[in-house]
């Protein structure tokens, strides 16, 4: 019998039927134990204060069992990923409005709430540092500044016929996860915890459960079926919620949850950095960069969380699919009173693409240049006819360029250049609409800049019925990660897919995981899972000696026989290796590849805009699940271009974000996507050897929404060729850059 | 003596009491009945995760409507059909939703579901646009939504379209009087028609009038209010007609923006454009035109162009009725000219005259379901091709639904001219001093709301020049 292969099907979504009949379980569904209690976090009203006093004896309100503040944790009363610095619970001072200070855990959460009101907080407010130019100046920073270059910036520059130099301000996201936050722990025998965590990250969810109440790593299991969303924002930041779900579970002996409501969950959690980005560029008439300086002043909130990261991360691609020569890329990493940011889809590449992109078109703006042309110019060549161009500004050679291919082909299937006309002719008649189209690159490199993290385990259990049981240290937030390693192990043992199922993902399964991020989730814990399932395959193999006995027979015999059906299964990934004191080496394994075309409108009497029609041309390598990877470049497409138009966060002048709800933070609904929306994949197949040579495909779509951007700047500039636009392009922001 | 709230869960029957009358549907579902494919998402009524169809008699007929169950109260399902994501069995929008990769982390998923399965049952060929509305109070933060209105499309294909209900059994849940639930010392009143509406509002005057719930639910879901005795017009049956007389359009003070909006859209195609944009389905569903009036917001989009349209406010109580121009009702920022135990019993809304020019624009950063920067209304009469009078009213720009007189004034007796045009944009400074808020900085709102004058103009003047990013190309 021939068992048709799953990989590279268009299969849906492994939980797709349980998604659209409601019978999928996340965390807040799942039936609570008896005796569950539930917690609120009582938070700073103030950007920065000295907590002078916490009086709680006004909350032992009746239903309350446990009110906890920072004395009251037993073990290590810091959450933070790496570099230390977050507390579950202030203890002398708050830092950001928002900031948890104590927890209530009740037996409803309408009496946590208002009991956690009723503790009264003496502060005394302190000066606020809200913006980084004040962070800078003041020299108030999260981590060293850091810089990444090659050749000689300065003197490139000053031999350039042309030089411009400019600002440009880049928003943050809040990354809209449509199930909020939430954690249900469960105490166990001998002071052991149990832990259901909305996380793209468990591992270190246990851990620092752990370490918030005293214990070994191995005294404490964490478990995610699904996420209802990630996107970056249950990596770090899971944590804290885990962290008191736990600390007031041991307080008070019974299970409890916590799930913070929309407008908390916003305020509390930390969203994509805003930067404000100075440069200075040089370069020939044709538009060729010959020197390039850029900063970053990157707005990392109170702590340092994943932001040195993040902020590394912005800086690789701040050449994006540019070769830059002589360039020198400077990194503040500022700390200021607000939300601690963190990771988002992308990681900080998005930010640094965005600057380079606004960069490139500015030097088309001043030599009255196509964009597309001068884009064209200063691409990566690794196959130049006279000279290579393919060194980056921290010294990995790209190798895999195919940004001239992916150009080619989307010029001619978005019919560019007749588009371009057709918009100019239509400003030119045009009174108060204009258009405005834009052509952009993506190039993002995959891995974990941090070397270590790029290992992923995997668990595979054949049982005696021929079913499969697969387990990895990847997690489910919607981007198909489990269906496709579903594929991956069918594949492996040559069996129909209905065999095989994934489990919620478990410490006590697989231990030490790296976060569910930087794309990697496919090309790790696929080949972790493919090993596994390789072990028990060539088992069984053996024990067949090409007998070709059907598979639930073979199985069968070979567990007569006391052959082990289980299997464990590694993968690290080859090849990378990252010096960061010396910013050289090789921190990607490869690059995904993808370009856009946008066209908007906009209205210069309100500055209201629409995307009128987007094409997009994606690297996916050799596709896994085509359904799955258009879904993540569609979604990914939209999701940019909602941060770069609607989605605008908003504080007061006293540090209090004022956008956290739906009803003041606008994400892209179904009438804002475009009108005319053309995706295709790029054939091709990855070089370096990847599951089924895919490619990574999680962010790196994102960045495609740059595009809209620089359509709406295009259109901005047609009436204003001085006007100057921030991101987002908010309604507000395109009125006044085309303001004369 | 409190009775039990009757309804039908999924055809089954139900009789709930020992919940506080402010429980809302998503509470009920998601900890009694433990229905937990219906979702919080925003507990706002923003996000449309928690969607679910309540279904109800009307004339002999069953009417079904997508509402967000995260801001009803329990106690207005009584007499009603809810429907949840469980009791669909597969139908063809699921099926759809599966083949068309609509969903991706599926928590969003069982919300439109049952935005898009509302939509099938109500319309016999769903156009894109019909699909649009239906989706566009449900947030998808995954798919980028391409795949979900395919979904859609292919849904409308099908046949198998209608939803159920044991009309009989719901028939046998329909009271012949005045509904009042208690628990906890706090009460619920639904009274059936405006003799009892206004008796019960003078014996409770400082009870809180519930409409659609859609501004009232989130004081207790948002702000944690604690709601003593709630008074519910939705079963107020003379209260929920929109008529037709010789003084214009009578809209009962408890119809829906949903029920209203063909009549109301009819006044011009920007009102119909308001219309869609106002809020989203599911919220046009239960939000009501007095309860837009009533709440005295700043920024409701009902307010400015029923001012402009010269419409009429009609308060009763047990004392009497009075009627005032609707502008008369603002009186300040939380202030308004609604004395205890009155309520709106209808908005009157005069006909529009041949010779008006009459247009409203809603200004947001989102298109659909969004609160407006501004909203603008003008309405101006022109004889001659001059401007004999001129009612212009904003949202947005003040601290209640406001007029601009000084530009009304300055356009009257002139030409209706890019010159007097312009002299009323630079009056229009006299007339506001917006704020600066999270929606917009009050340089913004100025400078739009004036050019907005000016898209009037132009879209009077010179027909030909297009103006409207949305729907261009359409």
């Amino acid at each position: 019998m021939v068992i048709k292969k799953s990989m590279g099907e268009a299969l849906p979504h492994d939980s797709a039927e349980m998604h659209v009949s409601g019978g999928a379980t996340y965390t807040d569904d799942i039936r609570e134990p008896a005796g569950c209690l539930q917690a609120y976090i009582l938070q700073s009203p103030h950007a920065h204060a000295k907590i002078k006093k916490i009086d709680i004896s006004g909350c032992r309100i009746p239903g309350v069992h446990a009110v906890m503040t920072a004395k009251d944790v037993p073990g290590v009363n810091d959450v933070a990923p790496v570099f230390g610095g977050d507390p579950v619970f202030a203890e002398n001072e708050v830092m950001f409005a928002g900031q948890s200070v104590l927890a209530v855990a009740a037996e409803t959460i309408e009496i946590a709430r208002a009991a956690a009101r009723k503790a009264v907080v003496e502060y005394e407010v302190l000066p606020a540092i809200l913006d980084v130019q004040t962070a800078v100046r003041e020299k108030s920073f999260v981590g060293e500044p850091y810089v990444m270059q090659i050749g000689d910036a300065a003197a490139g520059i000053k031999k350039s016929a042309h030089v411009l130099e400019g600002a440009f301000d880049i928003g943050g996201q809040e990354h809209f996860y449509l199930e909020g936050q939430v954690a249900l722990a469960t105490p166990l025998e001998n002071g052991e915890m149990h832990c259901w965590s909305s996380t793209q990250h468990p591992s270190e969810v246990q851990h620092l459960i752990a370490k918030v109440l005293g214990l070994a790593d191995h005294a404490v299991t964490v478990d995610i079926r699904r996420m209802g969303g990630g996107f970056g924002g249950k990596e770090s930041q899971a944590s804290l919620f885990a962290c008191a779900a736990a600390l007031l579970a041991r307080k008070t002996g019974r299970p409890v949850k916590l799930r913070l409501d929309r407008d908390d969950d916003m305020i509390m959690t930390g969203k994509r950095h805003d930067l404000h980005c100075t440069y200075k560029v040089g370069f020939d008439g044709n538009g060729l960069i010959g020197g390039i300086e850029m900063t970053h002043m990157v707005n990392c909130g109170y702590s340092a969380d994943l932001s040195n990261a993040v902020a590394d991360r912005a800086m690789f691609h701040a050449d994006n699919a540019y070769f830059l020569g002589n360039a020198k890329v400077t990194s503040y990493r500022c700390k200021t009173n607000k939300v601690s940011n963190t990771a988002f889809r992308g990681f900080g590449g998005p930010q640094g693409l965005l600057l380079i992109e606004y960069i490139v078109d500015e030097i088309a703006r001043k030599l009255g240049k196509e964009p597309l042309d001068v884009r064209k110019i200063n691409l990566y060549d690794p196959k130049g006819k006279l000279a290579k161009r393919c060194t980056t500004h921290y010294y990995m050679t790209v190798e895999d360029s195919i940004t001239h291919e992916i150009f080619a082909q989307l010029e001619k299937s978005g019919d560019y250049a007749k588009r371009v006309r057709e918009v100019r002719a239509f400003n030119a008649k045009s009174k108060i609409l204009k258009k405005g189209i834009a052509f952009t690159p993506v190039k993002f490199g995959i891995s974990f800049t941090l070397t270590m993290l790029n290992q992923a385990g995997a668990l595979v259990h054949v049982y005696k019925d021929g079913s499969v049981q697969v387990n990895h240290g990847g997690t489910e937030m919607g981007q198909g990660l489990h269906t496709k390693v579903c594929q991956i192990v069918a594949d492996a043992f040559g069996i129909p897919l209905g065999l095989v199922k994934i489990t919620a993902t478990s410490t006590g399964k697989v231990p030490n995981t790296s976060a569910t991020a930087a794309s990697s989730g496919v090309d790790m814990n696929g080949k972790a899972a493919e090993a596994a399932a390789l072990t028990i395959k060539e088992r069984l193999d053996k024990f067949d000696a090409g007998r070709n006995l059907p598979w639930k027979e073979l199985v069968m015999a070979a567990y007569a026989e006391r052959i082990s059906l289980s299997s464990t299964g590694f993968y690290k990934t080859p090849k990378i290796d990252w010096d960061r004191p010396a910013a050289k080496g090789r921190p990607f394994y490869y690059f995904a590849y993808g370009a856009a075309i946008a066209e908007v409108i906009i209205d210069t009497l309100t500055g209201e805009s629409n995307i009128l029609r987007a094409d997009i041309l994606h690297d996916v390598g050799r596709s896994i699940n085509p359904a799955v990877d258009i879904g993540q470049i569609e979604g990914g497409f939209v999701q940019g271009a909602g941060w770069l138009t609607s989605e605008e966060l908003w504080w007061d002048d006293k540090g209090v974000l004022k956008t956290h709800a739906p009803s003041t933070y606008k994400i892209p609904t179904g009438r804002d996507i475009p009108k005319d929306f053309r995706v295709a994949l790029y054939d091709g197949v990855n070089q370096e050897d990847t599951i089924y040579n895919s490619k990574a495909v999680g962010e790196p779509p994102l960045m495609l929404g740059t595009a809209v951007f620089l359509a709406i700047k295009d259109a901005v500039l047609s009436v204003n060729p001085q006007g100057h636009l921030d991101a987002p392009a908010t309604p507000e922001r395109i009125l006044k850059a085309v303001t004369k | 003596m409190s009775d039990a709230i009757k309804f039908m869960l999924n055809n089954e029957m139900r009789a709930v009491s020992g919940l506080p009358p402010t429980t809302t549907i998503l509470q009920y579902l998601r900890l009694q009945e433990r229905l937990t494919g219906t979702k919080e998402g925003c507990a706002e009524g923003d996000c449309g995760a928690c969607t679910v169809i309540v279904g109800k008699l009307e004339n002999g007929k069953m009417a079904y409507e997508a509402i967000n169950a995260c801001i009803v109260f329990l106690p207005t399902l009584d007499g009603r059909h809810l429907i949840t994501v469980e009791n669909l069995g597969m139908n063809a929008v699921q099926k759809a939703m599966v083949s068309c990769h609509g969903s991706q982390c599926g928590f969003c998923t069982p919300g439109f579901v049952m935005s898009l399965t509302a939509c099938m049952n109500n319309h016999e060929n769903a156009s894109d646009e019909n699909i649009q509305d239906a989706i566009s109070g449900n947030l998808c933060r995954c798919t980028g939504y391409r795949p979900i209105l395919d979904a859609a499309r292919q849904a409308n294909k099908s046949q198998e379209r209608h939803l159920k209900t044991d009309m009989e059994a719901l028939e046998g849940l329909q009271r012949a009087r005045m509904f009042a639930y208690e628990h906890g010392g706090r009460q619920f009143f639904s009274p059936h028609t405006p003799e009892d509406l206004a008796e019960v509002c003078a014996q409770h005057p400082g009870a809180t009038l519930l409409g659609g719930g859609t501004d009232v639910g989130l004081w207790v879901t948002k702000r944690h209010k604690h709601l003593e005795t709630v008074i519910y017009t939705g079963n107020v049956a003379a209260l929920r007609e929109v008529k037709k007389t010789a003084a214009g359009l009578e809209i009962g003070g408890a119809v829906s923006y949903a029920h209203a909006f063909e009549s109301l859209a009819a006044y011009d195609p920007s009102m119909e454009v308001l219309l869609r944009r106002f809020a989203s389905t599911q919220i046009r569903n239960l939000g009501t035109v007095g309860g837009n009036i009533a709440n005295g917001s700043p920024i409701g989009d009902g307010p400015p162009p029923l001012i402009a349209l010269g419409a009429r406010l009609v308060l009763r109580s047990k004392s009497g009725v009075r009627e005032i121009p609707l502008e008369e009702f603002f009186i300040a920022y939380g202030k308004q000219a609604r004395e205890k135990g009155e309520f709106v019993e209808k908005i009157i809304v005069p006909a529009k005259p041949e010779n008006v020019l009459f247009r409203v624009y809603k200004i947001s950063k989102r298109f659909d379901q969004d609160i407006s920067a501004v909203c603008a209304a003008f309405a101006i009469e022109l004889r001659d091709g001059k401007v004999a009078s001129a009612r212009i009213a904003f949202g947005g720009m003040a601290g209640t639904p406001k007029r601009a007189t000084h530009a009304e004034k300055s356009l009257t007796g002139k030409p209706w001219s890019e010159e007097a045009v312009r002299g009323a944009m630079s009056e229009m400074e006299k007339d506001y001093q917006p704020l600066t808020d999270m929606r917009a900085s009050a340089g913004y709102r100025m400078q739009v709301a004036q050019n907005l004058l000016y898209r009037c103009f132009v879209e009077s003047a010179q027909p030909e020049t297009e103006t409207r990013v949305y729907g261009y190309g359409d």
